[in-house]
């Protein structure tokens, strides 16, 4: 027992079991996957269509499994709360996707990428998942040329790359600043081609709100339909969920507005470890909230960092307009505390700096949530024309938000939540802990470690649905097949529909004063103000004493109108907040234990003498799997110890 | 493959474009005969002969003028026939209307369809007058369409229908022409300007050519 | 500001629907439109009113969720999508007409929610290029001119909204259904399915009940990607080519 409050219970957690990745195999790493495909068991072509594979989610990862699992024969049932499967929020990627292709030959390799995501993630993912990642995101570019994904091309014809996220090698392709929509298109309009052959059963507008274990193996789910609000359970003989990250918790983020962690969440309830639920990384280029009545952020291509300089005034509150601050009075404080690297250190460092001076109070705009992205001196040096060209989308994009006009006067920059590394545990075969349920995308923990590299995330996600998942899911079928038909009467499925019903029903009867969303955003900034860019003992602490408070106020005074037999998204917006109020204690409780500063994960009390993130490693080179008990009970802690065998770990150093 | 052509809407557009163009070529031609008007009764009436003996010897009398009559009629009837199931089909697409409306398109645009009713009750009348004679207002006289013209346009109601429908044809050739050049896949960024303006002069010339006989009776010009 | 909203409200696809009028006060220039109506719901909600529906999502512009008919332009005044359309676009005062996408293809769902499978179907029909997973060759083996790299791009910037078929008074989706066939059928990779692929999509896009194009050009004028008239000329000839080409 580690006991760290007097008065919050849920943090007396206990640990329990460590916890393994048996799949992946041993060996040189270069070879595992090799190995693990050809020890994996086949399940016969024919047989394939006697299989049904339940998909929820119709992103990158969720997209392309859905397609690929359809190509191989299998019957898929997909699942999207969208109204179409082209929705799905990888579509607001910008920046791009790595591949080990090497075509600059420029020092890039498989061993590169691999080498510079691991350590990107500092050291806090999984040495054999991250090989396999690179190996596998040479075959994705070219499925996606194959699919006719318009990547960015020089005049030769031959594909484009350029460097991202601080890596010295240009391995990232791109379809200009789209190429989340031009990737998720692709695997879109493979899953429309399986749809139309009949054998994807595609429920748009449909949310899954339950899992459904029978045996102790995932058999089904519970799914609202959201435009008749009628409650149906689907079964299979395996369920994957590709329903993406929960940065949402934050209410502010740059995630879409109905991106949720309802489906991983009640996973996670019915006996999935939930892993390294801290590791949020937050995006330093976001254009900063104007009011309080901001729904969302807007992330800006990180590429803005190549040539615009961070500033702030040097005095505090100063208001004047940034024309009038002369040059001596700025503080170009990245150039000034990271002389090598200055305005391109890695996006956590330049995120905390920009907290740091804003908590100094030297913070520009509406309430001093900001910094000044300058170009006038790219200008100066490029000319008008030349920055253009190449950001021109993205100040077109500031301005319409903003109605200021970068080219005259400095962009206002803030970071904002952007991708969560955290999900659930799975295995090397991406299986979580309940057999037969599957997490791929961002609804895994598996590669990203504490921090994810730029231009990695639509890596992961076609990686995991095109190759992994595909090869993977083979393995658990053959050796499981299952004999008995589940259908809706089965015990574990009426118990799943009536727990489903009484929630909703809870929702809908409380009828007291205040707004779904104004529980979201209470919770949002609480877990922003706690468990944000910095984290500290104290705060977290707070946060995890008043999350059970805010869950009583909300079952006390929630307001929810109409029924839940109609399209209601009041409804559905106050069941995610259930789950984020849930989520959010597990987050601080893991940021609370885990006492060390590592990517994304910033504890106060663990910085070197001049300021930066010190890694733990003797205590901490573990991934933290959270089993649940109860809500508002504290969880068990199993520990999956990281070994390194190819990559050492290091401490990072930017200075 | 011909039944499938002309159940998608594509097809359909594709006839109208297609016998809009042809239209169009019949009106230019119909134009510089007219034009014979301004120098007398002798040339006119010549020309209007000539209609009867095109093509001979190789083609009996009155065999090229019954054939360009059943190639224009074969081009009104799939036009209209083409243009009537659109607009059904249109309005059936798009049945409520929104609350709150703006007109947009450009004139010739919104009026395609009425101008196109328009112009088919005008053709009927058309022939009806110069070509049959049956409602022809004073004296019809078979051979003689100089003194038909100048009766026809001593009328007030002549002139009336004749400049009206003309203007409807100058608005419905300017989008029409342009349209079918879409239509038939013949446009692009860089053929766009040709195209427009190649549309509008044929508008402006098709209408002030017509016009510019029923204003020389007028005028005694022509007389 | 201070702004009276006309929303049109309808209970289900069945109910008959109505325009009903709110006050809404306290509005800042700095709002997006959706943040607006956020605001509004909050307000009926708070009242034990149903807050008004409608799809939004990544309030980014790029996943063509949201769709509204505001003062009679599909997503407003600016060259944008709705969720990017920011108050500052509309005087202290103003009255806004905020209606759904009207298209028979297109049901209303609730209140400006609609119903637009019938994209998605059209994209089922052939919006894609036949390339199973594993099975594609070394990307750079087929070089594509930049060109024709950067026209079906062009083409597939489209997000599928809808604006298209709501701002034709003729319901059509020409332009949606252009986008796509251009984006793949000028590249290396889409030729083998070229011809089946637009004649396929048009059939699907005319049996969903969308209307002819009579090239009024306002799809052109509302989309929020800029894609272009000459998007539908380009599918006209790539149709009149098939036909010729497939014998059906």
């Amino acid at each position: 027992m580690t006991s760290y409050s007097e008065y919050s219970e849920y943090t007396e957690y206990t640990v329990g079991e460590p916890i393994q990745d048996e799949q992946a195999p041993s060996g040189p790493v270069n070879e595992r996957w090799d190995t693990r495909r050809f020890e994996a068991k086949l399940v016969n072509p024919a047989n394939r269509r006697k299989h049904t594979i339940i998909v929820v989610g119709t992103g990158l990862a969720g997209g392309a499994a859905g397609a690929t699992l359809a190509e191989q024969g299998y019957h898929v049932v997909q699942f999207c709360y969208q109204d179409s499967p082209r929705r799905a929020h990888s579509i607001a990627a910008q920046g791009g996707i790595n591949a080990a292709k090497n075509y600059r030959n420029d020092g890039d390799s498989i061993h590169r990428l691999f080498y510079d995501t691991v350590k990107g993630g500092d050291f806090r993912a999984r040495e054999s998942n991250v090989h396999r990642l690179a190996q596998i995101s040479v075959e994705i570019i070219d499925q996606c040329v194959a699919q006719g994904v318009p990547f960015a091309r020089e005049y030769g014809g031959l594909l484009d790359t350029r460097s991202f996220g601080g890596v010295q090698v240009s391995r990232t392709f791109y379809a200009r600043g789209q190429t989340g929509q031009q990737l998720l298109l692709g695997a879109y309009q493979a899953l429309s081609r399986q749809i139309a052959a009949g054998n994807v059963e595609m429920h748009a507008r449909t949310e899954m709100l339950d899992l459904i274990v029978v045996d102790g193996r995932a058999r089904g789910i519970v799914a609202r339909d959201l435009v008749t609000g009628r409650i149906s359970t689907y079964f299979a003989d395996a369920v994957v969920l590709a329903s993406g990250g929960y940065g949402n918790v934050f209410y502010l983020s740059t995630n879409a507005m109905n991106s949720n962690a309802t489906a991983v969440w009640r996973a996670h309830r019915r006996g999935a470890y939930f892993a390294n639920p801290c590791f949020t990384q937050i995006h330093p280029t976001c254009i900063p909230r104007s009011g309080d009545h901001q729904s969302k952020l807007t992330l800006m291509s990180e590429s803005l960092r190549n040539d615009g300089r961070i500033w702030v005034p040097k005095a505090k509150g100063d208001t004047r307009p940034p024309a009038e601050i002369p040059e001596d009075e700025r503080d170009y404080y990245l150039e000034r505390i990271y002389p090598s690297f200055g305005n391109l250190v890695p996006r956590d460092i330049a995120s905390r700096a920009a907290k740091n001076v804003c908590d100094e109070g030297r913070g520009v705009g509406p309430g001093g949530q900001g910094v000044y992205l300058d170009f006038a001196d790219a200008i100066a040096r490029m000319g008008r024309k030349a920055v253009e060209e190449k950001y021109g989308n993205l100040f077109d994009m500031y301005e319409r938000i903003t109605a200021e006009n970068p080219y005259e006067v400095p962009m206002r920059i803030y970071p904002a939540i952007h991708y969560t590394m955290g999900g659930l545990w799975v295995d090397y075969d991406l299986q979580t802990t309940v057999p037969g349920l599957f997490a791929i995308g961002e609804a895994n923990f598996s590669d990203h470690g504490a921090n994810r590299l730029g231009a990695s995330a639509l890596m992961q996600g076609l990686a995991d649905g095109y190759f992994v998942l595909p090869s993977t899911i083979n393995d658990y079928l053959a050796r499981n097949p299952h004999k008995d038909e589940v259908d809706a009467s089965h015990p574990a499925a009426v118990e799943a529909v009536r727990e489903t019903e009484d929630r909703l029903a809870r929702l809908l009867t409380v009828d007291g004063d205040r707004t779904p969303d104004s529980f979201h955003r209470e919770i949002g900034e609480l877990v922003w103000e706690f468990c944000g860019m910095a984290r500290t003992d104290e705060g977290l602490r707070k946060a995890l004493d008043r999350i059970p408070q805010i869950r009583e106020e909300f079952w006390r005074r929630l307001k929810v109108p109409g029924t839940g037999e109609e399209f209601n998204q009041s409804l559905e917006k106050a069941n995610r907040v259930v789950d984020y109020l849930e989520l959010a204690e597990l987050m601080c409780l893991d940021a609370l234990h885990r006492a060390e500063s590592c990517g994304g994960h910033f504890r106060e009390e663990s910085q070197t003498p001049d300021g930066e993130a010190a890694r733990g490693d003797e205590e901490f080179s573990y991934a933290a799997a959270w089993e649940f008990t109860d809500t508002g009970a504290a969880p068990v802690l199993h520990k999956e110890q990281l070994t390194f065998t190819y990559v050492h770990p290091t401490q990072r150093s930017y200075a | 493959m011909a039944l499938n052509f002309w159940q998608s809407t594509l097809g359909k557009k594709i006839v109208m474009g297609a016998t809009g163009l042809i239209m169009i070529g019949y009106l230019c031609a119909h134009l510089l005969g007219n034009m014979k008007i301004f120098f007398g009764p002798g040339e006119f009436n010549a020309y209007g002969h000539w209609l009867r003996v095109m093509g001979a010897p190789v083609l009996h009398h009155e065999w090229g003028l019954w054939i360009a009559r059943i190639v224009l009629l074969a081009a009104v009837v799939l036009h209209a026939v083409s243009a009537y199931q659109l607009s059904r089909r249109d309005i059936k697409a798009r049945p409520q209307k929104y609350v709150h409306t703006k007109p947009r398109m450009s004139y010739a645009t919104r009026t395609m369809r009425w101008g196109g009713v328009i112009l088919g009750l005008f053709i009927v009348w058309h022939v009806l007058d110069l070509t049959t004679g049956t409602t022809h207002s004073g004296g019809f006289q078979e051979g003689h369409p100089y003194q038909n013209v100048v009766d026809t346009f001593s009328t007030w109601y002549g002139n009336v229908i004749y400049i009206v429908a003309m203007l409807a044809m100058g608005m419905h050739v300017r989008h029409g022409f342009w349209s079918a050049a879409q239509t038939l896949g013949a446009g692009n960024h860089t053929r766009d300007r040709a195209l427009k303006a190649i549309a509008n002069a044929l508008a402006i010339v098709l209408t002030a050519g017509f016009i510019s006989i029923p204003v020389g009776v007028m005028t005694g010009v022509v007389s | 500001m201070k702004l009276t909203l006309r929303v049109w409200r309808q209970k289900n696809p069945d109910a008959p629907g109505a325009m009903a009028t709110y006050e809404l006060d306290g509005v800042s220039q700095d709002m997006s439109f959706l943040e607006m109506l956020d605001v509004l719901n909050e307000e009926l909600i708070v009242k034990g009113d149903e807050p008004v529906a409608f799809d939004h999502d990544c309030r980014e512009g790029i996943c063509g969720a949201c769709s509204l008919v505001i003062n009679g332009d599909a997503h407003g005044p600016e060259r944008t999508t709705t969720c990017q359309l920011h108050m500052r676009s509309f005087q202290d005062g103003d009255t806004i007409d905020i209606e759904p996408w009207r298209a028979s293809a297109f049901p209303v769902i609730k209140d400006l929610v609609v119903d637009r499978s019938a994209f998605d179907r059209v994209i089922q029909a052939g919006g894609y290029i036949t390339a199973p997973t594993g099975a594609a060759p070394e990307a750079h083996a087929t070089p594509v001119p930049k060109a024709d790299a950067d026209f079906a791009f062009e083409h597939a910037e489209c997000i599928g909204c809808g604006a298209c078929v709501a701002a034709c008074p003729n319901g059509a989706a020409m332009l949606f259904t252009s986008a796509k066939v251009n984006h793949l059928n000028v590249l290396p990779q889409g030729s083998p399915e070229r011809e089946t692929r637009v004649l396929d999509m048009v059939a699907q896009m005319d049996a969903e009940g969308f209307g002819g194009c009579t090239l009024t050009g306002e799809c052109a004028t509302a989309c929020p990607k800029g894609i272009p008239l000459f998007s539908i000329t380009a599918m006209n000839k790539e149709w009149l080519r098939a036909t010729r080409k497939v014998k059906r």
